[in-house]
C-alpha cells in the first residue's frame, strides 16, 4: 500500500529544493488539477487572444506592420500549441480542454473580451497587455512543473518581442499627427484598466494563491506584480507623451512606488462572469472555427486510417 | 523597357500581395491549431514576397514610389493580379484547391525565374523557390487528404476544383510584356511552365482520386486590371487606414 502522506511530504521536499516535477513523477491530485486548470486557461487565452489582434491584420496600414502583426498572432497560436502540449502531459487531451473552453467551463484571460476599435489598439495591446503577460509569466519559467516551465521559457522570449513592437507602434503614432496621437491616447484610455485587471483579484480575494505559492506554481502575489507593472509603465507612458487615465496615480516617495486608483472590481467580476463587451463574440468565433473545421479533421483522420489499412494490406 | 519591367514585376508582386491578403483572413480561424499556424505561415511568406517585389518595382519605376505607395495608393484598375487570387476564401477545400493551383504555378515559375538576367529578380526567385517548394508540398498533401478522405471532403474539394479550374488558363496567357521580358532573358517561358503545371495537377488529382473537370469556360482579365467584383472590397478593407489618413507614418 502506498503511503500518500509520505509521498506528499517527499513531493513538497522536492519542490522546496527547487527540483522540477516531471510528468511521470508522483504528484498530489490537487497539484495536477491546479496545473491543468492554469495551463489550459493559459492556452485558451493564447487562442482567444488571436482574435482581437487578428481583427486588424487585413487592415494594417503598411505591409511591414501587416507582416509583424501576422507573425505576432501566429506566435500566439504557437504558444497555445506548446501549452496544450504541456497540459497533455498531465493526462488530459486537447479535445477535452477545447470542449471545456467552448462549454464555458474553462476560463481564459478576460482582457481578450475587450474590442480592438482602432489601429492604436494593436500598439496598446503590445505595450500594456503583453507587458502584463510577461510580468505574470516570467516567474512561471521557474514553475515547479517542468513541461510548463520549459514552455514558458520559449513563450517569454517571444512575448518580449511582442511588447517592443507594440511600444514602437505607439511611439510612431505619438510622434505622428494630432489624429494619430489622439488615437494612441484613446487606446491607452481603454486598455489601461483592463491591463491592470490582468493580475487578478487583489491578494485578499485571491482564491488559489496560497497553495499555488507553496507548490511554486506561483511565486509573486497578484498585488506585487500589479505594482511592478504600474511602476514600469509610468516612465514608459511619459516617454510616449501619453497620460495614463488614473487621477490618483502619483509617486509615493515613502513607499518608493507609484500609488494608483482602485480598480473597478465590479467590472472585473462582470467580465469574468461572461458579460464583457466581447465575451459572446470571442467564444462564438472559436466555436464556429472548430465546427467549420470538423469535416477537415474528420477527412484527415479518415485518410490516415485508409493509409494505415493500405500499408497493412501491402505488408500481409 | 523599364516600364515593361515595372509592369512585369508589379504583376508578380500583386499576385503575392492579394493571395497573402486573402490567406491571412484564416488567421485564428483554421480547422485546427497546427493548420491555423501553417496558413498564417504561408500568408507571411506571400506578404514578404510582395514586399520584395513591390519595393523593387518602385525602384525600377524610378518615381520614388515605395512598396506601401504601390500597395495602398493604387486603385482597383491598376492592380495586375490574376483573378484567382482575389476570390473570397470560401471553405477550407476552396482555399486548399486555390493554394494548390497557385503553389504549383509559383513553384515552376520561380524555378525558371532564377535564371533571369535581372539579378535582383533572380535573387528574389531563389529565395521564393524554397518557400514555394514547402507550400506546394503542403497544399498537395491536403488535396490528397481531402480528395481521399470522407465523402464530404471529396464533395467539397470536387466543387472547389470545378469552380477554380476556369481561372487557371489566365496563368499561361502570355501577352506582349511577357514576350518582351522573355526576349530580354528576364521573363520565363510560360508554355514550359504550363506543361509542368498540367502534369503536376494531373498527378495530384489522380492521387486525390479526383477527375479533372473539363473547361467549359475561362475567366481572366486581372492583367488588364479587369477584376472580379470582389476586388474592390478587398482593397477597401486593405487600404482603409492609409486612405483615411494619407501621408502619415505608421
Amino acid at each position: 500500500m502506498t503511503d500518500t502522506t509520505a509521498l506528499a511530504a517527499m513531493f513538497q521536499q522536492r519542490i522546496d529544493a527547487e527540483e522540477k516535477i516531471e510528468p511521470r513523477d508522483w504528484m498530489p491530485d490537487a497539484y495536477r488539477k491546479t496545473l491543468v486548470r492554469q495551463i489550459s486557461q493559459h492556452a485558451h487565452s493564447e487562442i482567444v487572444g488571436q482574435l482581437p489582434e487578428g481583427n486588424w491584420i487585413t487592415r494594417a496600414p503598411t505591409l511591414r506592420r501587416k507582416a509583424i502583426l501576422l507573425a505576432k498572432v501566429q506566435d500566439e497560436g504557437g504558444h497555445g500549441l506548446y501549452l496544450y502540449s504541456a497540459a497533455e502531459t498531465l493526462g488530459v487531451s486537447r479535445e477535452e480542454l477545447i470542449d471545456q473552453l467552448h462549454s464555458g467551463k474553462a476560463k481564459y484571460s478576460s482582457i481578450f473580451n475587450y474590442p480592438t476599435l482602432t489601429w492604436a489598439d494593436i500598439g496598446a495591446i503590445g505595450w500594456l497587455v503583453d507587458a502584463a503577460a510577461i510580468l505574470n509569466q516570467i516567474p512561471l519559467c521557474r514553475c515547479s512543473y517542468g513541461p510548463y516551465a520549459r514552455a514558458m521559457v520559449r513563450i517569454c522570449k517571444e512575448e518580449s518581442f511582442h511588447m517592443r513592437q507594440g511600444y514602437e507602434l505607439l511611439l510612431t503614432l505619438c510622434r505622428g499627427s494630432e489624429q494619430q496621437r489622439g488615437m494612441a491616447q484613446d487606446a491607452v484610455n481603454r486598455w489601461w484598466w483592463p491591463a491592470l485587471m490582468m493580475f487578478g483579484p487583489s491578494d485578499t480575494d485571491s482564491t488559489h494563491s496560497v497553495q499555488s505559492m507553496q507548490w511554486k506554481i506561483k511565486r509573486f502575489s497578484n498585488d506585487d506584480l500589479r505594482q511592478k507593472f504600474v511602476d514600469q509603465s509610468v516612465p514608459q507612458a511619459d516617454h510616449l507623451g501619453i497620460t495614463l487615465p488614473d487621477p490618483d496615480l502619483k509617486w509615493n516617495a515613502a513607499r518608493g512606488h507609484y500609488d494608483f486608483g482602485e480598480i473597478d472590481w465590479e467590472e472585473f467580476f462582470r467580465v469574468i462572469a461572461g458579460n464583457g463587451p466581447c465575451n459572446h463574440e470571442r467564444l462564438s468565433a472559436r466555436i464556429k472555427a472548430h465546427e467549420d473545421g470538423a469535416w477537415v479533421r474528420e477527412a484527415a483522420l479518415a485518410y490516415a486510417d485508409k493509409q494505415r489499412q493500405r500499408a497493412q494490406k501491402a505488408a500481409a | 523597357m523599364s516600364s515593361d519591367l515595372f509592369q512585369y514585376i508589379i504583376r508578380l508582386g500583386d499576385n503575392a500581395l492579394i493571395n497573402g491578403q486573402r490567406l491571412a483572413e484564416w488567421c485564428g480561424r483554421g480547422p485546427f491549431l497546427e493548420e491555423d499556424l501553417a496558413l498564417a505561415n504561408t500568408a507571411l511568406d506571400l506578404i514578404g514576397r510582395a514586399r520584395m517585389l513591390l519595393s523593387y518595382a518602385g525602384e525600377v519605376e524610378g518615381q520614388g514610389r515605395s512598396e506601401d505607395d504601390l500597395a495602398y495608393f493604387r486603385n482597383e484598375r491598376e492592380f495586375r493580379n490574376f483573378l484567382i487570387m482575389e476570390l473570397p476564401v470560401g471553405d477550407f477545400a476552396f482555399t486548399t484547391a486555390r493554394q494548390f493551383f497557385v503553389d504549383a504555378y509559383d513553384y515552376y515559375y520561380y524555378r525558371a525565374l532564377q535564371d533571369a538576367t535581372d539579378t535582383t529578380l533572380a535573387a528574389i526567385a531563389a529565395k521564393t523557390l524554397k518557400e514555394c517548394e514547402y507550400h506546394l508540398r503542403h497544399s498537395s498533401e491536403w488535396m490528397v487528404r481531402l480528395g481521399d478522405g470522407t465523402a464530404q471532403s471529396q464533395a467539397r474539394l470536387t466543387r472547389a476544383v470545378a469552380e477554380l479550374m476556369p481561372f487557371t488558363p489566365e496563368f499561361f496567357a502570355a501577352d506582349e510584356i511577357d514576350q518582351v521580358m522573355q526576349e530580354q532573358g528576364i521573363g520565363v517561358d510560360l508554355d514550359t511552365v504550363a506543361t509542368l503545371w498540367n502534369n503536376e495537377v494531373d498527378r495530384v488529382l489522380r492521387e486525390a482520386a479526383l477527375a479533372r473537370p473539363p473547361l467549359s469556360f475561362t475567366r481572366g482579365g486581372g492583367r488588364q486590371g479587369l477584376h472580379s467584383e470582389h476586388m474592390g472590397f478587398l482593397l477597401a478593407e486593405m487600404q482603409s487606414l492609409q486612405r483615411t489618413y494619407p501621408g502619415l507614418q505608421w
